[in-house]
């Protein structure tokens, strides 16, 4: 009895899930805007979403055919790769040369930051006055000084 | 010269350096008559494998670069075929390179037209690169040792390849 209280809900449970899973195979994985936010015209010169030449339709009706087989984005990418090659991708790969394209700024950056901190710090210590035994704080005015302080004071005395 | 101006110099060498490549590499025009045609392998439209422009050394071939989505090539394609049909044979063929173009669509063109003559296929546009071409269509005749000696920016219609390209080929046949 127990074991039958727990097959019935199991049962209605994969029943349900089963159409799910069916549908989900032929639901779109990506849209036809995402992809071409990610490629290119290749006649234009321009991202794919921005253009409108026939060449361009041509190429987006070519993405829509793959977004209602369920391809996926970079599924559908790779297939305009083989038909274009690879200047079709508006982003650079992440591998080989076109590595440097997403390198380069972060080192760049990184450099202007160690650069600035640099001369932050060599500004700080210029602006600092100069401490040691030569400095006007670190010796005691002499006598003359103190009587000329007090003579100077004494005058400002109302 | 202390460091930091040798530095700077440099660096202003670097910039107009990169800017001289820039202009240079985009000022590269295209073919001049008389120039050996480029013949670097491209894979065939149909058929798998590949060919070249080297492949039909020793016959005269007008080279012609088109796209499926190109209104003015659908308009000179039966001019092409018509030519091909009159004039294909040991000495002579068109060769078509369908440029930028989704390979489903060229063939589909290739078969909307009855297109008969050889066809490669340029989908990155590299080779209409090397020959220069600012659009479809572009005609290029090549002798058959290999050098241009007639190009056409533009549509090429069978009145054109009668009164040009056929009097330079052998026995200068119309």
């Amino acid at each position: 009895m127990r074991a039958r209280t727990l097959l019935v809900p199991l049962l209605t449970a994969l029943a349900l899930l089963a159409p799910a899973g069916g549908a989900m195979a032929a639901t779109p994985q990506t849209s036809v805007s995402e992809v071409s936010s990610e490629v290119m015209c290749p006649v234009c010169g321009t991202l794919l979403e921005l253009a409108e030449s026939p060449q361009a339709k041509r190429q987006k009706v070519f993405i829509a055919r793959l977004v209602a087989q369920g391809r996926t984005k970079e599924q559908i990418k790779d297939a305009l790769v083989v038909e274009y090659g690879t200047e079709v991708l508006a982003l650079p790969q992440g591998s080989g040369f076109d590595l440097s394209a997403y390198l380069v700024p972060v080192i760049a950056f990184a450099i202007a930051v160690i650069a600035l901190a640099i001369g932050v710090l060599r500004w700080r210590r210029a602006g600092d006055p100069p401490r040691g035994e030569g400095s006007p704080l670190a010796t005691a005015p002499s006598d003359a000084d103190s009587e000329r302080l007090d003579a100077d004071l004494a005058r400002y005395d109302l | 010269m202390s460091a930091r101006s040798a530095i700077a110099v440099l660096a202003v060498l670097a910039v107009v350096g990169l800017l001289t490549f820039g202009l240079l590499s985009k000022g590269s025009s295209g073919l001049a008559l008389g120039e050996a045609a480029p013949a670097s392998p491209l894979p065939r439209l149909e058929g798998g494998g590949s060919g070249s422009v080297a492949d039909y050394r020793g016959r005269w071939v007008l080279v012609n670069f088109w796209a499926s989505w190109c209104v003015p090539c659908r308009e000179e394609a039966p001019a092409l075929e018509s030519f091909q049909r009159r004039h294909a044979d040991a000495d002579f063929t068109v060769l078509g390179i369908d440029s930028r173009d989704l390979s489903g669509d060229g063939r589909a063109f290739v078969e909307r037209f009855g297109l008969t003559y050889p066809q490669l296929r340029d989908g990155d546009g590299d080779a209409a690169g090397e020959f220069g071409t600012t659009g479809v269509p572009e005609n290029f005749l090549v002798d058959p040792r290999g050098k241009v000696r007639l190009l056409v920016r533009g549509p090429v219609s069978e009145e054109y390849l009668d009164r040009y390209v056929a009097p330079l080929l052998p026995g200068g046949r119309s």
